[in-house]
């Protein structure tokens, strides 16, 4: 059993990843020599001019797989307190798991045939 | 200790949150929004809910905050393609607001406020007691979840999808 004032030390672990991220940046920001020209603060797209800006309507296959990772997501998070419990609930829980993971794998199996990973 | 904790957890959720509404850029807000859930995830901690701060950190933080992100690329957030507001509907919006404000406060008055005392010491927020409870007392519920699951991936896939011809 852990209680909030165990994941101090994540909260610290977490500062440090943070704070390490920042100086860094920070750092090499003043260190570093600046030379600031026109060309060197040109966009570079594989040497080819730039056209417009970034801002253009991006293809919806991005955002099918983005929201297909989430179902996937959110079924692995149901595994962690199954995990936790892996022993106690013993072979009933087991088959709980099953059939809620059988149930994402028709889905899963739909998705494939129907190409919806497919890049074309 | 505890008490110092959730006053700076409190504060930061609150500027977040407030440069959420006020970022002029979206992509900001949506970086804003993330700074603001693991805060919240933070406050998920102190009240002994560490089941619901890793699922806030994983799914919200992680899964959802990409599906935003996609969202807002998936607009033309050109400049001159933004809408421009006509007075009129300037000036309804802020009746319209500032009624509803006024109802807020009033129902605030009119309310008592009762006698709320936290449950200080309670387990139900472990992971190992969250697990428990689900996969015994809540087992339809969560097998019902997996049929949602596959509805959702039924209705995404058939949604975004170009049928062959």
């Amino acid at each position: 059993m852990s209680t909030s004032i165990d994941y101090l030390a994540l909260a610290v672990q977490f500062m440090v990843a943070a704070g390490f991220v920042v100086t860094t940046m920070v750092a090499t920001h003043l260190i570093g020599p600046k030379r600031k020209t026109a060309d060197k603060l040109e966009n570079f797209e594989c040497g080819i001019e730039s056209k417009g800006n970034a801002r253009i309507p991006f293809s919806i296959k991005y955002f099918l797989i983005a929201i297909l990772f989430v179902m996937f997501d959110v079924e692995v998070i149901f595994m962690y307190p199954w995990a936790v419990n892996f022993r106690e609930l013993g072979q009933i829980g087991f088959m709980e798991m099953l059939f809620f993971t059988g149930t994402l794998l028709l889905g899963f199996l739909y998705i494939l045939k129907k190409g919806a990973l497919k890049w074309h | 200790m505890s008490l110092y904790l959730f006053l700076t957890l409190a504060i930061l959720t609150i500027i977040s949150a407030l440069a959420v509404v006020f970022s002029k850029n979206p992509m900001y807000s949506v970086l804003w929004l993330i700074v603001c859930f693991f805060t919240i995830a933070g406050h998920y901690v102190l009240l002994n809910a560490q089941f619901l701060a890793i699922v806030h950190l994983i799914v919200y933080a992680g899964a959802i905050m990409v599906l935003f992100l996609f969202v807002v690329m998936l607009l033309n957030l050109n400049a001159d393609t933004e809408p421009h507001k006509s007075n009129l509907s300037k000036i309804a919006s802020a009746i319209a607001a500032g009624l509803f404000f006024v109802v807020l406060i009033a129902s605030i008055r009119a309310t008592a406020l009762g006698e709320f005392n936290l449950p200080n010491k309670t387990n139900i927020g472990f992971v190992e007691e969250v697990g428990k409870k689900l996969f015994t007392d809540f087992l339809l519920p969560f097998e019902i979840s997996s049929v949602l699951f596959l509805s959702a991936m039924i209705g995404s896939v058939l949604l975004a999808k170009k049928e062959k011809k």
